[in-house]
């Protein structure tokens, strides 16, 4: 059993998962309340990892990861480090290929507050910022859980992505997907089906989760 | 102390072109058939709708004057609106709504219990009867200290007497008051009952006609002024 791959797997989640929070929210409210020039334009390119296959990400953020890539280049200047094959680079990887499994149920929820319930509290004296946090976040809670549980369990199954940026270094890139696949390549079936078993209970629980806060929610 | 207004504004169906001021601690009641202005123009008065063209002066300040492109946000008027619906936030309960943006969080409790609401202080919004949001919604906007309460058809979703009764704490609210109040109703004799000074808005415009004709043709709208019991009615022009 590679309880260093779930502990990176569940590590990558965890990190992928509180930063998206943070990411996706101005994101949602932006997409919900605002309309400018170029806004589908810009929808599109926030859903695009959703419809390209994990290996044509992995691609392009090797590219621009890479040590020619702006940003990886940007990330060697500061640090002196490469982005490629460290844990910092697989979460940025997994941020990316997340993202719109984060900002869709935010969006739709955000989307679903009634306007008149953000005028009453402008009408009270409240910023748009404080709106934010007071209005719109507490009454969307549910759909932050959905987005916050499915970024989770999607960082949980990430392959493709994170072996084309991180490759398969024990403790750092190695996760519990990549350790299945390798263990498979070397016909340990016994190794593969323990990590795959232990993750059924994980993603089971957090779907009961998702379940028990909309019921929780509900008026 | 006057409150001027004078609003210009392209709406789909006609073009809203009104004049009107009025002396603080007055209720205005702005009556007229659905669909004829009446909410647009307390939206613009609170700042969330942008006039094309006018004024609204408050005092010795300007709130909106497209000629000096002043345009106050809804947070610098200092107001209090109490909508049809909506006023309450779901997730906080009726105190905390009504502490929302209190000025004293201690007043609260003494407004609760002036709207006789204070035993269910603990509850939600959905958990309350309709008369008892709207109640939690005057007294949020109270608690803030507004310097201007603007009602828009706040009684109009709810039973005939929870809205008698609301009524009356309104008018025995109105002489203790030392700030204006516009209330918008199309119940004639909501109107004639409740105000000071009656501001018919029809297709945008004021037609003091419709008025008139209005109290014609309702046969209590006769009684409903004397049992008003403070026959100061005027029109406003």
């Amino acid at each position: 059993m590679d309880y260093l791959a779930i502990y990176v797997t569940l590590k990558l989640a965890l990190v992928t998962t509180a930063a998206l929070m943070v990411i996706a929210a101005p994101i949602a409210y932006v997409l919900s309340y605002y309309r400018f020039a170029g806004k589908s334009f810009f929808e599109a390119l926030i859903y695009l990892p959703m419809a390209l296959p994990p290996t044509v990400i992995g691609f392009y953020l090797i590219i621009v990861m890479g040590p020619k890539g702006f940003v990886g280049k940007a990330w060697g200047f500061l640090t002196g480090d490469s982005l490629l094959f460290t844990f910092i680079g697989i979460t940025v990887a997994s941020i990316i290929y997340s993202i719109p499994f984060a900002v869709q149920p935010m969006k739709a929820a955000f989307s679903k507050i009634d306007r008149r319930l953000l005028e009453a509290a402008y009408v009270l004296g409240l910023s748009k910022r404080a709106t934010f946090f007071r209005v719109i976040i507490p009454n969307s809670v549910s759909g932050i859980a959905a987005s916050a549980i499915l970024v989770f369990l999607h960082s949980i199954g990430a392959f493709g992505v994170l072996l084309m940026v991180g490759g398969s270094i024990p403790g750092k890139t190695k996760v519990a997907s990549i350790a299945i696949y390798e263990a498979v390549e070397m016909m340990n079936y016994q190794t593969a089906g323990m990590i795959a078993l232990s993750f059924i209970p994980i993603s089971y629980f957090f779907l009961m989760l998702i379940n028990k806060l909309n019921e929780g929610t509900q008026p | 102390m006057t409150i001027e207004v004078s609003l210009k504004k392209k709406l789909k169906y006609f073009d809203l072109d009104i004049n009107f001021s009025f002396a603080k601690k007055n209720m205005i009641v702005m009556i007229g058939p659905s669909g004829g202005g009446k909410t647009t123009i307390v939206r613009m008065l609170a700042g969330l709708q942008k006039p094309d063209e006018g004024q609204i002066i408050f005092g010795d300040e300007i709130w909106f004057d497209n000629n000096k492109n002043i345009n106050l946000t809804p947070q610098k008027r200092h107001l209090g609106y109490v909508f049809q619906d909506y006023n309450l936030f779901p997730h906080l309960n009726l105190f905390e709504n009504a502490a929302f943006a209190a000025v004293n969080k201690n007043e609260v409790d003494e407004l609760f219990e002036v709207f006789k609401i204070g035993h269910l202080k603990k509850r939600k919004p959905h958990m309350v009867s309709g008369g008892e949001r709207q109640r939690c919604a005057i007294c949020q906007a109270l608690a803030r200290h507004s310097r201007i309460l603007l009602l828009d058809e706040p009684f109009s979703a709810l039973d005939a007497i929870t809205r008698r009764g609301l009524r009356e704490e309104l008018k025995s609210l109105k002489r203790n008051m030392s700030f204006p109040i516009i209330y918008v109703t199309h119940d004639i004799n909501e109107a004639l009952y409740l105000a000071d000074e009656i501001l018919p808005v029809v297709d945008g415009k004021i037609d003091h006609q419709w008025l008139q004709k209005m109290i014609a043709r309702e046969p209590s709208a006769q009684l409903t002024m004397r049992a008003a019991r403070e026959p100061r009615l005027s029109l406003v022009y």
